[in-house]
Protein backbone atom coordinates (compact mmCIF):
# COMPACT_ATOMS: atom_id res chain seq x y z
CA UNK A 1 0.00 0.00 0.00
CA UNK A 2 3.05 2.33 0.74
CA UNK A 3 4.51 1.38 -2.78
CA UNK A 4 0.34 2.11 -4.06
CA UNK A 5 0.62 6.09 -2.35
CA UNK A 6 4.30 7.03 -3.35
CA UNK A 7 3.50 5.68 -7.10
CA UNK A 8 0.17 7.36 -7.26
CA UNK A 9 2.08 10.66 -6.16
CA UNK A 10 4.98 10.41 -8.39
CA UNK A 11 2.27 9.61 -11.36
CA UNK A 12 1.02 13.00 -10.37
CA UNK A 13 4.25 14.97 -10.05
CA UNK A 14 5.44 13.67 -13.47
CA UNK A 15 1.67 14.84 -15.08
CA UNK A 16 2.02 18.56 -13.45
CA UNK A 17 6.00 18.08 -14.40
CA UNK A 18 4.58 19.78 -17.67
CA UNK A 19 3.14 22.80 -16.13
CA UNK A 20 4.80 23.54 -13.22
CA UNK A 21 2.94 27.07 -12.71
CA UNK A 22 -0.55 25.44 -12.94
CA UNK A 23 -0.15 23.65 -9.30
CA UNK A 24 -2.15 26.25 -7.54
CA UNK A 25 -3.02 24.86 -3.71
CA UNK A 26 -6.61 24.72 -4.27
CA UNK A 27 -5.62 22.15 -6.69
CA UNK A 28 -2.34 20.76 -4.84
CA UNK A 29 -4.71 19.95 -1.84
CA UNK A 30 -8.03 19.00 -3.94
CA UNK A 31 -5.15 16.18 -5.62
CA UNK A 32 -4.10 15.28 -2.13
CA UNK A 33 -7.39 14.21 -0.84
CA UNK A 34 -8.35 12.21 -3.98
CA UNK A 35 -5.47 10.55 -3.94
CA UNK A 36 -6.41 9.60 -0.15
CA UNK A 37 -9.65 8.70 -0.90
CA UNK A 38 -8.35 6.09 -3.37
CA UNK A 39 -5.65 4.84 -1.33
CA UNK A 40 -8.23 4.51 1.57
CA UNK A 41 -10.60 2.59 -0.72
CA UNK A 42 -8.16 0.29 -1.98
CA UNK A 43 -6.58 -0.67 1.75
CA UNK A 44 -9.53 -1.18 3.69
CA UNK A 45 -11.68 -2.61 0.86
CA UNK A 46 -8.81 -5.49 1.56
CA UNK A 47 -9.50 -5.79 5.29
CA UNK A 48 -12.24 -8.61 4.99
CA UNK A 49 -12.29 -10.10 1.63
CA UNK A 50 -8.67 -10.58 2.15
CA UNK A 51 -8.99 -13.15 4.83
CA UNK A 52 -9.87 -16.75 4.93
CA UNK A 53 -13.15 -18.45 5.32
CA UNK A 54 -11.61 -20.02 7.77
CA UNK A 55 -10.17 -17.89 9.64
CA UNK A 56 -13.13 -15.74 9.72
CA UNK A 57 -14.68 -18.94 11.51
CA UNK A 58 -12.20 -18.66 13.94
CA UNK A 59 -12.52 -15.26 14.98
CA UNK A 60 -16.55 -15.69 15.23
CA UNK A 61 -15.63 -18.19 17.49
CA UNK A 62 -13.18 -16.60 19.68
CA UNK A 63 -14.71 -12.93 20.44
CA UNK A 64 -17.83 -11.12 20.36
CA UNK A 65 -19.05 -8.78 16.73
CA UNK A 66 -18.44 -5.99 18.59
CA UNK A 67 -14.73 -6.30 19.68
CA UNK A 68 -14.09 -7.42 15.73
CA UNK A 69 -15.33 -4.35 14.52
CA UNK A 70 -13.70 -1.93 17.26
CA UNK A 71 -10.72 -3.78 16.49
CA UNK A 72 -10.57 -3.55 12.87
CA UNK A 73 -12.00 0.11 12.97
CA UNK A 74 -8.67 0.95 15.17
CA UNK A 75 -6.55 -0.99 13.19
CA UNK A 76 -7.51 0.63 9.89
CA UNK A 77 -7.38 4.07 11.50
CA UNK A 78 -3.87 3.39 12.10
CA UNK A 79 -2.88 2.28 9.48
CA UNK A 80 -4.88 5.34 6.99
CA UNK A 81 -2.98 7.81 9.22
CA UNK A 82 0.40 6.03 8.81
CA UNK A 83 -0.40 5.76 5.38
CA UNK A 84 -1.76 9.44 5.09
CA UNK A 85 0.99 10.73 7.33
CA UNK A 86 4.06 9.53 5.32
CA UNK A 87 1.93 9.88 1.58
CA UNK A 88 1.73 13.81 3.03
CA UNK A 89 5.53 13.80 3.38
CA UNK A 90 6.38 12.64 0.51
CA UNK A 91 3.56 14.93 -1.84
CA UNK A 92 4.75 17.65 0.40
CA UNK A 93 8.75 16.42 -0.68
CA UNK A 94 8.05 15.97 -4.63
CA UNK A 95 4.95 18.79 -5.22
CA UNK A 96 6.45 21.44 -2.72
CA UNK A 97 4.43 22.30 0.74
CA UNK A 98 1.98 25.49 0.55
CA UNK A 99 0.80 24.49 4.11
CA UNK A 100 0.45 27.36 6.19
CA UNK A 101 -0.78 26.17 9.26
CA UNK A 102 0.89 22.64 9.45
CA UNK A 103 -0.74 21.80 12.83
CA UNK A 104 -4.50 22.26 11.57
CA UNK A 105 -3.78 20.03 8.88
CA UNK A 106 -2.22 17.26 10.86
CA UNK A 107 -5.60 17.34 13.05
CA UNK A 108 -7.12 17.66 9.67
CA UNK A 109 -4.77 14.62 8.47
CA UNK A 110 -5.97 12.69 11.86
CA UNK A 111 -9.82 13.52 11.78
CA UNK A 112 -9.53 12.01 8.18
CA UNK A 113 -8.23 8.61 8.65
CA UNK A 114 -10.29 8.52 11.53
CA UNK A 115 -13.39 8.98 9.38
CA UNK A 116 -11.96 6.87 6.03
CA UNK A 117 -11.19 3.74 8.35
CA UNK A 118 -14.50 4.01 9.85
CA UNK A 119 -16.78 4.40 7.07
CA UNK A 120 -15.06 2.19 5.02
CA UNK A 121 -14.99 -0.59 7.60
CA UNK A 122 -18.40 -1.34 7.64
CA UNK A 123 -18.64 -1.00 4.28
CA UNK A 124 -15.90 -3.55 3.08
CA UNK A 125 -17.83 -6.21 5.98
CA UNK A 126 -21.15 -5.47 3.85
CA UNK A 127 -19.25 -5.75 0.45
CA UNK A 128 -16.91 -8.84 0.84
CA UNK A 129 -20.69 -10.85 1.57
CA UNK A 130 -21.37 -10.22 -2.20
CA UNK A 131 -19.73 -12.22 -5.61
CA UNK A 132 -18.11 -9.10 -7.01
CA UNK A 133 -17.21 -7.01 -4.06
CA UNK A 134 -14.44 -4.59 -5.57
CA UNK A 135 -17.37 -3.16 -7.71
CA UNK A 136 -19.46 -3.23 -4.74
CA UNK A 137 -16.72 -1.15 -2.36
CA UNK A 138 -16.70 1.59 -4.88
CA UNK A 139 -20.12 2.19 -4.91
CA UNK A 140 -21.30 1.94 -2.07
CA UNK A 141 -18.56 3.89 -0.68
CA UNK A 142 -17.90 7.03 -2.85
CA UNK A 143 -21.33 8.44 -2.07
CA UNK A 144 -21.40 7.97 1.79
CA UNK A 145 -18.02 9.50 1.61
CA UNK A 146 -18.97 12.20 0.03
CA UNK A 147 -19.95 14.52 2.49
CA UNK A 148 -16.91 13.38 4.85
CA UNK A 149 -14.73 14.19 1.59
CA UNK A 150 -15.89 17.66 0.73
CA UNK A 151 -15.64 18.45 4.51
CA UNK A 152 -12.25 17.14 4.90
CA UNK A 153 -11.55 19.56 1.45
CA UNK A 154 -12.66 22.32 3.56
CA UNK A 155 -11.50 22.15 6.50
CA UNK A 156 -7.80 21.27 4.81
CA UNK A 157 -8.34 24.64 2.54
CA UNK A 158 -8.36 26.70 5.82
CA UNK A 159 -5.45 25.52 7.22
CA UNK A 160 -3.06 25.42 3.81
CA UNK A 161 -4.18 29.49 3.84
CA UNK A 162 -3.07 29.47 8.10
CA UNK A 163 -6.15 31.03 8.53
CA UNK A 164 -7.09 31.15 12.65
CA UNK A 165 -8.75 28.08 14.42
CA UNK A 166 -11.41 29.63 15.43
CA UNK A 167 -12.69 29.86 11.74
CA UNK A 168 -12.26 25.93 11.66
CA UNK A 169 -14.19 25.13 14.68
CA UNK A 170 -17.61 24.40 12.74
CA UNK A 171 -15.53 21.84 10.51
CA UNK A 172 -13.87 20.42 13.09
CA UNK A 173 -16.79 19.74 15.53
CA UNK A 174 -19.08 18.42 12.07
CA UNK A 175 -16.29 15.72 11.17
CA UNK A 176 -16.23 14.87 14.82
CA UNK A 177 -20.22 14.31 14.82
CA UNK A 178 -20.24 12.31 11.40
CA UNK A 179 -17.25 9.99 12.98
CA UNK A 180 -18.99 9.67 16.17
CA UNK A 181 -22.32 8.95 13.91
CA UNK A 182 -20.77 6.30 11.65
CA UNK A 183 -18.80 4.63 14.74
CA UNK A 184 -21.99 4.07 16.56
CA UNK A 185 -24.07 2.87 13.62
CA UNK A 186 -20.84 0.16 12.55
CA UNK A 187 -20.71 -0.74 16.77
CA UNK A 188 -24.62 -1.84 16.59
CA UNK A 189 -24.89 -3.13 13.30
CA UNK A 190 -22.30 -5.43 12.44
CA UNK A 191 -23.41 -8.06 14.59
CA UNK A 192 -26.00 -8.66 11.99
CA UNK A 193 -23.47 -8.40 9.17
CA UNK A 194 -21.02 -10.99 11.11
CA UNK A 195 -23.85 -13.33 11.42
CA UNK A 196 -24.34 -14.37 7.84
CA UNK B 1 -62.07 -5.42 -0.81
CA UNK B 2 -60.03 -5.32 2.66
CA UNK B 3 -59.24 -1.64 3.74
CA UNK B 4 -59.91 -0.18 0.76
CA UNK B 5 -60.73 3.26 2.52
CA UNK B 6 -57.17 5.03 2.43
CA UNK B 7 -56.99 3.81 -1.18
CA UNK B 8 -60.05 6.15 -1.47
CA UNK B 9 -58.77 8.75 0.08
CA UNK B 10 -55.26 9.06 -1.74
CA UNK B 11 -57.36 9.67 -4.89
CA UNK B 12 -59.30 12.13 -3.43
CA UNK B 13 -56.62 13.74 -2.08
CA UNK B 14 -54.47 13.74 -4.83
CA UNK B 15 -57.13 15.27 -7.25
CA UNK B 16 -57.96 18.20 -4.58
CA UNK B 17 -54.29 18.97 -4.37
CA UNK B 18 -53.96 18.86 -8.00
CA UNK B 19 -56.95 21.05 -8.78
CA UNK B 20 -56.37 23.27 -5.58
CA UNK B 21 -52.76 23.62 -6.40
CA UNK B 22 -53.29 25.07 -9.30
CA UNK B 23 -56.44 26.82 -9.48
CA UNK B 24 -56.52 28.46 -5.63
CA UNK B 25 -55.43 31.54 -4.66
CA UNK B 26 -51.38 32.20 -3.59
CA UNK B 27 -49.89 35.04 -1.95
CA UNK B 28 -47.75 37.21 -4.68
CA UNK B 29 -44.07 37.33 -4.63
CA UNK B 30 -41.09 38.48 -6.56
CA UNK B 31 -39.23 35.97 -8.47
CA UNK B 32 -41.21 33.15 -7.55
CA UNK B 33 -44.43 34.25 -8.83
CA UNK B 34 -46.89 31.87 -9.96
CA UNK B 35 -44.41 29.01 -9.13
CA UNK B 36 -44.72 28.83 -5.92
CA UNK B 37 -47.41 26.45 -6.76
CA UNK B 38 -44.64 23.94 -7.33
CA UNK B 39 -44.55 23.86 -3.18
CA UNK B 40 -47.54 21.59 -3.40
CA UNK B 41 -45.50 19.19 -5.65
CA UNK B 42 -41.41 19.80 -4.80
CA UNK B 43 -41.21 20.45 -1.36
CA UNK B 44 -44.47 17.60 -0.22
CA UNK B 45 -42.36 15.10 -2.37
CA UNK B 46 -39.23 15.66 -1.06
CA UNK B 47 -41.05 15.31 2.60
CA UNK B 48 -43.27 12.10 1.79
CA UNK B 49 -40.47 10.56 0.31
CA UNK B 50 -38.38 11.34 3.47
CA UNK B 51 -41.01 9.94 5.56
CA UNK B 52 -41.72 6.40 3.01
CA UNK B 53 -37.57 6.36 3.54
CA UNK B 54 -38.07 6.51 7.73
CA UNK B 55 -40.58 3.88 7.60
CA UNK B 56 -38.69 1.90 5.23
CA UNK B 57 -35.79 2.31 7.93
CA UNK B 58 -37.96 1.17 10.95
CA UNK B 59 -39.10 -2.06 9.05
CA UNK B 60 -35.30 -2.88 8.19
CA UNK B 61 -34.64 -2.52 12.18
CA UNK B 62 -37.57 -4.48 12.71
CA UNK B 63 -36.59 -7.26 9.94
CA UNK B 64 -32.98 -7.59 11.94
CA UNK B 65 -35.27 -8.04 15.32
CA UNK B 66 -37.15 -10.16 14.63
CA UNK B 67 -36.07 -11.96 11.10
CA UNK B 68 -38.79 -12.33 9.21
CA UNK B 69 -38.75 -11.43 5.19
CA UNK B 70 -42.07 -10.12 4.76
CA UNK B 71 -40.32 -6.86 6.47
CA UNK B 72 -37.60 -6.81 4.23
CA UNK B 73 -40.05 -7.69 1.60
CA UNK B 74 -41.95 -4.13 3.00
CA UNK B 75 -38.58 -1.99 3.51
CA UNK B 76 -37.17 -2.90 0.28
CA UNK B 77 -40.54 -1.88 -1.53
CA UNK B 78 -41.00 1.63 0.50
CA UNK B 79 -37.58 2.68 -0.11
CA UNK B 80 -38.14 1.47 -4.07
CA UNK B 81 -41.59 3.79 -3.74
CA UNK B 82 -39.09 6.49 -1.92
CA UNK B 83 -36.47 6.88 -4.78
CA UNK B 84 -39.30 6.98 -7.02
CA UNK B 85 -40.31 10.14 -5.71
CA UNK B 86 -36.96 11.61 -5.17
CA UNK B 87 -36.53 11.34 -8.60
CA UNK B 88 -39.84 12.98 -8.96
CA UNK B 89 -38.94 15.92 -6.34
CA UNK B 90 -35.65 16.31 -8.37
CA UNK B 91 -37.18 17.19 -11.81
CA UNK B 92 -40.00 19.14 -10.06
CA UNK B 93 -37.15 20.82 -8.50
CA UNK B 94 -34.73 21.42 -11.51
CA UNK B 95 -38.48 22.76 -13.43
CA UNK B 96 -38.73 24.73 -10.46
CA UNK B 97 -34.99 26.12 -10.83
CA UNK B 98 -34.99 26.95 -14.07
CA UNK B 99 -38.11 29.83 -13.82
CA UNK B 100 -36.46 31.26 -10.49
CA UNK B 101 -32.83 30.74 -10.53
CA UNK B 102 -32.26 30.49 -14.44
CA UNK B 103 -30.51 27.59 -14.38
CA UNK B 104 -32.12 23.57 -14.06
CA UNK B 105 -29.35 22.77 -12.26
CA UNK B 106 -27.66 25.61 -10.32
CA UNK B 107 -24.40 24.49 -8.39
CA UNK B 108 -26.21 24.53 -5.09
CA UNK B 109 -25.42 22.63 -1.89
CA UNK B 110 -28.59 20.89 -1.44
CA UNK B 111 -28.82 19.90 -5.03
CA UNK B 112 -25.32 18.48 -4.77
CA UNK B 113 -26.02 16.67 -1.59
CA UNK B 114 -29.80 15.21 -2.71
CA UNK B 115 -27.71 13.88 -6.16
CA UNK B 116 -25.11 11.99 -3.35
CA UNK B 117 -28.28 11.17 -1.25
CA UNK B 118 -29.87 9.72 -4.45
CA UNK B 119 -26.52 7.49 -5.42
CA UNK B 120 -26.57 6.07 -1.75
CA UNK B 121 -30.19 4.74 -2.23
CA UNK B 122 -29.34 3.49 -6.07
CA UNK B 123 -26.29 1.52 -4.69
CA UNK B 124 -29.09 -0.19 -2.17
CA UNK B 125 -30.85 -0.98 -5.30
CA UNK B 126 -27.58 -2.46 -6.72
CA UNK B 127 -26.53 -4.19 -3.29
CA UNK B 128 -30.01 -6.13 -3.33
CA UNK B 129 -29.35 -7.35 -6.78
CA UNK B 130 -25.80 -8.53 -5.92
CA UNK B 131 -27.17 -11.34 -3.79
CA UNK B 132 -28.92 -14.84 -4.43
CA UNK B 133 -29.66 -15.89 -1.02
CA UNK B 134 -32.80 -14.43 0.02
CA UNK B 135 -32.05 -14.63 4.09
CA UNK B 136 -28.45 -13.07 3.12
CA UNK B 137 -29.73 -10.61 0.80
CA UNK B 138 -32.39 -9.48 3.46
CA UNK B 139 -29.96 -8.89 5.94
CA UNK B 140 -27.43 -7.30 4.39
CA UNK B 141 -29.19 -5.00 3.01
CA UNK B 142 -31.25 -4.24 6.05
CA UNK B 143 -27.72 -3.53 7.62
CA UNK B 144 -27.06 -0.89 4.72
CA UNK B 145 -30.42 0.44 4.68
CA UNK B 146 -30.40 1.96 8.10
CA UNK B 147 -26.60 3.00 7.39
CA UNK B 148 -27.73 5.01 4.41
CA UNK B 149 -30.58 6.40 6.26
CA UNK B 150 -28.70 7.69 8.96
CA UNK B 151 -26.30 9.23 6.48
CA UNK B 152 -28.83 10.39 4.36
CA UNK B 153 -30.48 12.72 6.87
CA UNK B 154 -27.18 14.75 8.09
CA UNK B 155 -26.31 15.23 4.15
CA UNK B 156 -29.75 16.39 3.14
CA UNK B 157 -31.47 18.75 6.08
CA UNK B 158 -28.37 19.21 8.63
CA UNK B 159 -24.94 20.05 6.14
CA UNK B 160 -26.79 22.36 3.16
CA UNK B 161 -28.23 24.55 6.28
CA UNK B 162 -24.19 24.98 7.35
CA UNK B 163 -23.28 26.62 4.11
CA UNK B 164 -24.94 28.93 1.85
CA UNK B 165 -27.41 27.66 -0.46
CA UNK B 166 -30.16 28.88 -2.75
CA UNK B 167 -32.76 27.13 -0.66
CA UNK B 168 -34.75 28.99 2.07
CA UNK B 169 -33.70 27.42 5.57
CA UNK B 170 -30.24 27.69 4.65
CA UNK B 171 -26.83 30.34 5.32
CA UNK B 172 -29.32 32.58 7.36
CA UNK B 173 -32.29 32.77 4.82
CA UNK B 174 -35.78 31.83 6.19
CA UNK B 175 -37.43 28.75 5.86
CA UNK B 176 -40.41 29.10 3.59
CA UNK B 177 -43.27 28.55 6.19
CA UNK B 178 -42.22 32.13 8.59
CA UNK B 179 -43.27 34.45 5.94
CA UNK B 180 -44.74 33.38 2.64
CA UNK B 181 -46.67 30.43 3.29
CA UNK B 182 -50.01 31.72 3.99
CA UNK B 183 -53.13 29.86 5.35
CA UNK B 184 -54.32 29.16 1.97
CA UNK B 185 -51.61 27.10 1.05
CA UNK B 186 -51.68 25.95 3.67
CA UNK B 187 -55.16 23.95 3.19
CA UNK B 188 -53.41 22.60 0.21
CA UNK B 189 -49.78 21.97 1.82
CA UNK B 190 -50.23 19.69 4.29
CA UNK B 191 -53.09 17.95 2.39
CA UNK B 192 -50.37 17.71 -0.64
CA UNK B 193 -47.82 15.43 1.51
CA UNK B 194 -50.55 13.29 3.46
CA UNK B 195 -51.80 11.99 -0.01
CA UNK B 196 -48.43 11.53 -1.63
CA UNK B 197 -47.42 9.60 1.41
CA UNK B 198 -50.85 7.39 0.90
CA UNK B 199 -49.65 6.82 -2.57
CA UNK B 200 -46.23 5.86 -1.99
CA UNK B 201 -47.82 3.23 0.57
CA UNK B 202 -50.07 2.31 -2.59
CA UNK B 203 -47.51 1.95 -4.88
CA UNK B 204 -45.20 -0.48 -2.06
CA UNK B 205 -48.30 -2.14 -1.26
CA UNK B 206 -49.09 -3.33 -4.92
CA UNK B 207 -45.51 -4.59 -5.54
CA UNK B 208 -45.35 -6.48 -2.06
CA UNK B 209 -48.87 -8.31 -3.24
CA UNK B 210 -46.53 -9.29 -6.40
CA UNK B 211 -43.56 -10.75 -4.51
CA UNK B 212 -45.96 -12.73 -2.07
CA UNK B 213 -47.40 -13.97 -5.10
CA UNK B 214 -44.46 -14.83 -6.94
CA UNK B 215 -42.39 -16.39 -3.67
CA UNK B 216 -46.01 -18.60 -3.07
CA UNK B 217 -46.19 -19.84 -7.17
CA UNK B 218 -42.68 -20.06 -6.96
CA UNK B 219 -42.76 -22.55 -3.74
CA UNK B 220 -46.39 -24.84 -4.70
CA UNK B 221 -43.72 -25.37 -8.02
CA UNK B 222 -41.22 -26.50 -6.13
CA UNK B 223 -43.59 -28.79 -3.81
CA UNK B 224 -45.36 -29.85 -7.59
CA UNK B 225 -41.69 -31.41 -8.26
CA UNK B 226 -41.02 -32.77 -5.40
CA UNK B 227 -44.39 -34.89 -5.88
Amino acid sequence: MLLYVVSTVFVCYLSFNLRRGQLTPIVWNTLFWIIMLFTAVNAIGKSFSQERFGRLIYYYSLCSPQAIIISKIIYNSLIMMVLSLIGFGFYAFVLGNPVGDTNLYMVCIALAAVGFASVLTLIAGIASKADNSATLMAVLSFPIILPMLLMTIRLAKNALDGLDWSVSTDEITTLLAIDAIVITLSYLLFPYLWKS
Amino acid sequence: MRKIWWKILCIVIIFYVIIFGFMGPVPHLAIVNETIRNTYFHVALWLAMTTLLLAAMIFSINYLRTGLVSNDDIASELTKSGIFFGLLGCMTGSAWATFTWGDPWPNDPKLNSAAVGMLIYLAYLLLRSSFEDEQRRARISSVYNIFAFAVFVPIIYILPRLTDSLHPGSGGNSTFGSIDIDNDMRKVFYPAIIGYILLGMWLAELRIRVKVINRVREENFIMSKKV
